[in-house]
């Protein structure tokens, strides 16, 4: 399994152009909103979270991880109608998670990006219902098969989304 | 001093998380005590960049498959057109019964001195967004406050009722769907007339809420809305129970399945108007079958006193003159192309003239002669 320990000087730091790192975000949102009207199936993607998490690890920066996770989420949540903050709260978690991780492990590999995924797809819905639950006092019901083939799903497309972010990162 | 630089990421994400920790506890403060929720400035920008993209996409989208229907499939068209004109000849012997009985039905509230409400205005708009969450069941309409669109209002398809307005922005709008956990209808059972409270649940599916266990309900008994709740009027198809089992407490767990596709939404009407009105008995009568069939036969001649000058008050249309021998078909036309559950379920519901003329492409009646029916306007898209 291509999981393997490295030091921080050993990973490579990529950057993102400013047009990719804006429009990038923006298009997931949009496709996210857009693309479950023509294919219902859809909605058990969250495409925001895989480019969250493919910005992360490939900067490597938890700073600029957790920043990229809150905007995306709260632009996230602007078009539901609950409370602003529920996926803001759960993707700023996941970008700094994501870009820390990133700098222990090397991520490089479909099988490292493949259990990523799922792991941080499970922190993000733990924190989302957490929050939504805890803080927001909305009746929220947890279904394991559900989450399972959403975890599944989300991380295959993810090692599809994070092969088409290594086309526009650049080596620092 | 080092201690900050160590930490500074862990700081940095602390101070992140506190602060939207804070603007959520402020949100939900404010809906708990004004029980409404301002639209935040954060989402006018967020619908702001995300909608005119999703209007662009559903423009070609909708231009590319009228052409391809329009100009290039017409493929079996002769045939269809064939059929329908078949079925609107059966449809309109089936109104002429369905107009007595509802004539009945209008003495009878009369001499009640019932209320009765009725669409008498919709707007038709296509749907050109979702939330994208599965927690969050809505989607983006491309009418909004430019278009008269207001919070509130009901939202409705051909099938059966979608949902209500949520927020109104300038071009468009947030309908919060029926299956969405936050929704609630007033609804009841069209056969045994139980009421109770049409939830959506968060895997997405309906539940009829509110109904004492002790009470027999059938798989498959239609459920309509009550009216109860001040966005839907009373009558209008919600969907069919699917499942009933006993629930929590003393009530029932009525599943239901929603009439309208909520899945695959394209074009809505919102309901922009809704009057509400004393039921008064109808003083023209019933039409006669022989009326209707006299519709079929081009010998038939029209009849002289039926003229209606034009400017006449009470004429429907400039060109309204004698009406060809098509006594009181113009405003079932206009209901018929409204297209909406509405104008089947309040058949007979009574609606002024004016409302129906506007919607009648073609010459109809003097007002006063024109038979009330229901009004369901759509403006023009």
């Amino acid at each position: 399994m291509a999981i393997t320990y490295t030091s921080g000087e050993q990973v490579e730091v990529y950057r993102f152009s400013i047009p990719a790192t804006v429009l990038i975000p923006l298009a997931a949102v949009f496709l996210q909103a857009w693309l479950p009207l023509r294919f219902p199936f859809f909605t058990i993607f969250d495409l925001p979270l895989l480019v969250t998490i493919g910005f992360a690890t490939a900067r490597r920066s938890p700073l600029s991880g957790l920043f990229t996770g809150c905007l995306i989420g709260i632009l996230q949540d602007a078009l539901t109608h609950q409370h602003i903050g529920l996926y803001g709260i759960s993707k700023t978690v996941v970008g700094f998670g994501a870009s820390s991780l990133g700098i222990k492990l090397d991520v490089e590999h479909v099988g490292a990006r493949f259990l990523l995924t799922i792991f941080f797809y499970v922190v993000h819905e733990v924190v989302y219902f957490t929050i939504a639950r805890g803080l927001a006092g909305l009746h929220m019901a947890w279904s394991w098969p559900h989450e399972f083939w959403s975890c599944i799903a989300n991380a295959l497309l993810g090692v599809l989304v994070f092969m088409l972010l290594d086309r526009v990162k650049q080596r620092t | 001093m080092d201690v900050l630089g160590r930490y500074r990421n862990l700081i940095v994400l602390v101070g992140v998380l506190f602060a939207q920790i804070l603007g959520l506890a402020v949100q939900v403060n404010v809906k708990r005590t004004t029980d409404s929720e301002p639209t935040r400035l954060i989402r006018v920008w967020a619908v702001g960049m995300v909608t005119p993209l999703e209007k662009a996409l559903v423009w070609v989208q909708v231009s590319t498959v009228n052409a391809w229907h329009d100009y290039f499939y017409l493929r079996g068209v002769r045939a269809e057109n064939r059929d329908l004109k078949q079925q609107i000849e059966r449809m309109s012997l089936e109104r002429v019964r369905m107009s007595q009985d509802a004539d009945q039905a209008r003495r009878l509230q009369a001499l009640l001195a019932f209320k009765e409400q009725f669409i008498s205005e919709t707007m038709a708009a296509q749907v050109i967004g979702s939330s994208g969450s599965e927690l969050s069941r809505s989607v983006y309409i491309d009418k909004g406050e430019r278009d008269g669109i207001k919070p509130d209002m009901a939202v409705i398809t051909a099938d059966g009722i979608v949902g209500k307005v949520l927020h109104v922005y300038h071009s468009t709008s947030q309908v919060l769907l029926i299956d969405d956990q936050t929704s609630g209808v007033g609804a009841l059972l069209d056969k045994t007339r139980l009421q109770g409270i049409l939830r959506g649940t968060p895997s997405g599916e309906v539940t009829l809420e509110k109904v004492m266990s002790d009470e027999t309900v059938p798989a498959g008994e239609q459920v309509l809305t009550s009216g109860g709740d001040g966005v839907f009027p009373k009558g209008l198809l919600v969907g069919r129970v699917t499942k009933v089992a006993p629930g929590s407490e003393l009530f029932l767990n009525i599943r239901v399945r929603p009439a309208a596709d909520l899945n695959r939404l394209e074009e809505v009407l919102v309901v922009t108007r809704i009057d509400e009105r004393q039921a008064e008995p109808d003083q023209t009568g019933a039409a006669r079958a022989v009326d209707i069939l006299a519709l079929r036969l081009p010998g038939v001649p029209s009849k002289p006193e039926n003229t209606v000058q034009a400017g006449e008050p009470g004429a429907a249309a400039p060109s309204a003159t004698g009406s060809d021998a098509k006594p009181k078909a113009a405003p079932a036309e206009a209901s018929a192309a409204s297209g909406t559950p509405t104008a089947k379920k309040t058949a007979g519901a009574g609606a002024t003239t004016t409302d129906a003329t506007k919607v009648s492409p073609k010459p109809v009646k003097a007002a006063a002669d024109v038979k009330p029916q229901p009004a369901v306007e759509d403006s023009p898209h």
